[in-house]
C-alpha cells in the first residue's frame, strides 16, 4: 500500500514535468516564438576581431577604448564605437539601434539594456572639420 | 597620462624638421607648409603639452555671439530653448566700468585650471584634468551629483536636464550627466583649433588664440611672454589654461 502511494507520488510529478519539458522543446524549435537576432551584414568584409571574438567580447574592446580615449586622447579607429556604428548602421534606418538594428535585435534577444545610447549617436555622420592649429 | 621619457620626442623632432624644410616663413604667422602637429591617433596625450587659449577682449566685439553659436554647433547643444536650463559651455559677458563707462565684451567658459576645483569635488573621479591640461568629464562614472557645478568658480560646468537624440557622433551627451567645455578635444587631437576659435578668426575678429602654452616658440607663448595677460580671479591660484588681455 505504501508503495503504491510512493508510485503515484511520483507519477504525479514526473509526469507534468516531462510534459512541461516536451512543450518547451516543441516551441523552441517553432520559428517565431523566440524572436531571433536579425544579424544582417550589409557591408561584407572583415571585422577588427573575428566573429566568434566579437560576439563573446566586444562589450570589453569597447569599454577598454572607451577609457583610452576619453582619459588618454587614444583615438585609434579599431575598437572605436564610431567605427562600429559607421560599419554596421541599417541601410535602411541608417541606425544600429530599430527592432532590426545590429545592436538593438541581439541585446533585445540577449535580455541586455546597456545605456551606450543615452548619450552615443546611433547613426553615423560626417566627421567635423578640424580647423588648423597656428 | 603617460609621458614621453624620450629626451627628444618624435614629435618635436618632425616638427622641427618640418620646420627647417617646409616652414620659411613668407610673413610673421604666415608659413608656406604648415607645421603638422597632429599626434599619431593611436598615441595618449602627453604632459609635454599644455593646451590653452588667450583672448583678446580688445578685438572682442560687444554684441558678436559667432563663438557661442559655433561651440553650440560643434558640440550638438543646439539651440537655446530654455536660457536656465540648457546647457551653456560658452558664453559672453558684457563689462561696464561704472566709473568711467568703459565697456568691455568677452567669452567666458571652462579655463581649464592646473589645479581645478571641480576635479577636486568629484566624487567617483568623473572630473578629470588630462594629461595635456584639458578639463573633462567622464560621462561613464558621472553620476549628475553637480558638485563640481558649485565648486567652479566660473559657473563653466552645466548639468543636462533632459534626454537628446541628436548628439553629434564625436560629441557624445546625455541626460544626467555635468558637462562643460573640452577645448573641442575631439578636434585638438586630430591637430585642430577648438571651434570658437575657428569661428572667431572666420569673423575677422581674431580675438581667440589657441596653442601649447609649454612650448616657447608657439604663438600662444610668444604673445603672453609680449603682451600683460590676466587670470580671472588670479587669487585663488588654480593656474589657468585661459588667459585674458585686456582686463
Amino acid at each position: 500500500m505504501r508503495l503504491l502511494a510512493i508510485a503515484v507520488l511520483w507519477g504525479l510529478t514526473l509526469v507534468p514535468a516531462s510534459a512541461f519539458m516536451a512543450f518547451a522543446a516543441a516551441h523552441a524549435a517553432e520559428p517565431g516564438r523566440t524572436p531571433l537576432p536579425a544579424i544582417a551584414i550589409t557591408k561584407p568584409g572583415q571585422c577588427v576581431e573575428p566573429t566568434d571574438v566579437m560576439r563573446r567580447d566586444h562589450m570589453k574592446f569597447l569599454k577598454h577604448q572607451r577609457d583610452l580615449t576619453v582619459h588618454e586622447g587614444v583615438r585609434s579607429k579599431q575598437h572605436s564605437l564610431n567605427e562600429c556604428i559607421a560599419c554596421h548602421a541599417s541601410p535602411k534606418t541608417g541606425s544600429v539601434l530599430g527592432e532590426d538594428g545590429f545592436c538593438q535585435s541581439c541585446h533585445s534577444y540577449a535580455a541586455v539594456k546597456p545605456d551606450c545610447w543615452d548619450c552615443h549617436q546611433p547613426k553615423p555622420g560626417q566627421k567635423a572639420a578640424t580647423g588648423v592649429r597656428p | 597620462m603617460s609621458d614621453n621619457k624620450d629626451g627628444v620626442s618624435r614629435r618635436g623632432f618632425l616638427a622641427t624638421s618640418a620646420a627647417a624644410l617646409g616652414g620659411i616663413a613668407l610673413a610673421p604667422g604666415i608659413r608656406l607648409v604648415e607645421i603638422a602637429a597632429a599626434k599619431p591617433d593611436d598615441e595618449p596625450v602627453s604632459s609635454k603639452v599644455r593646451w590653452g587659449m588667450l583672448i583678446d577682449t580688445t578685438r572682442c566685439q560687444t554684441g558678436c555671439t559667432d563663438c557661442v553659436s559655433a561651440c553650440n554647433k560643434e558640440n550638438g547643444l543646439g539651440e537655446v530653448t530654455k536660457p536656465r536650463t540648457n546647457a551653456q559651455w560658452i558664453r559672453k559677458i558684457d563689462l561696464t566700468d561704472l566709473k568711467t563707462d568703459h565697456a568691455l565684451s568677452l567669452p567666458m567658459m571652462c579655463q581649464h585650471c592646473a589645479n581645478p576645483p571641480c576635479v577636486d569635488v568629484c566624487p567617483t573621479g568623473a572630473s578629470f584634468k588630462r594629461a595635456d591640461g584639458i578639463v573633462l568629464v567622464d560621462r561613464h562614472t558621472c553620476i549628475g551629483c553637480r558638485y563640481c557645478m558649485m565648486a567652479c568658480p566660473y559657473k563653466a560646468r552645466s548639468f543636462v536636464h533632459e534626454p537628446h537624440t541628436d548628439q553629434k557622433p564625436e560629441v557624445p551627451r546625455g541626460q544626467g550627466c555635468v558637462e562643460g567645455c573640452t577645448l573641442c578635444v575631439h578636434r585638438v587631437d586630430r591637430g585642430g583649433t577648438p571651434a570658437c576659435v575657428e569661428a572667431c578668426a572666420a569673423a575677422g575678429h581674431n580675438a581667440m588664440m589657441f596653442g601649447d602654452l609649454n612650448n616657447p616658440e608657439s604663438e600662444i607663448s610668444k604673445r603672453i611672454r609680449e603682451v600683460k595677460t590676466t587670470q580671472v580671479r588670479a587669487d585663488l591660484k588654480l593656474d589657468l589654461g585661459v588667459r585674458y588681455e585686456g582686463i
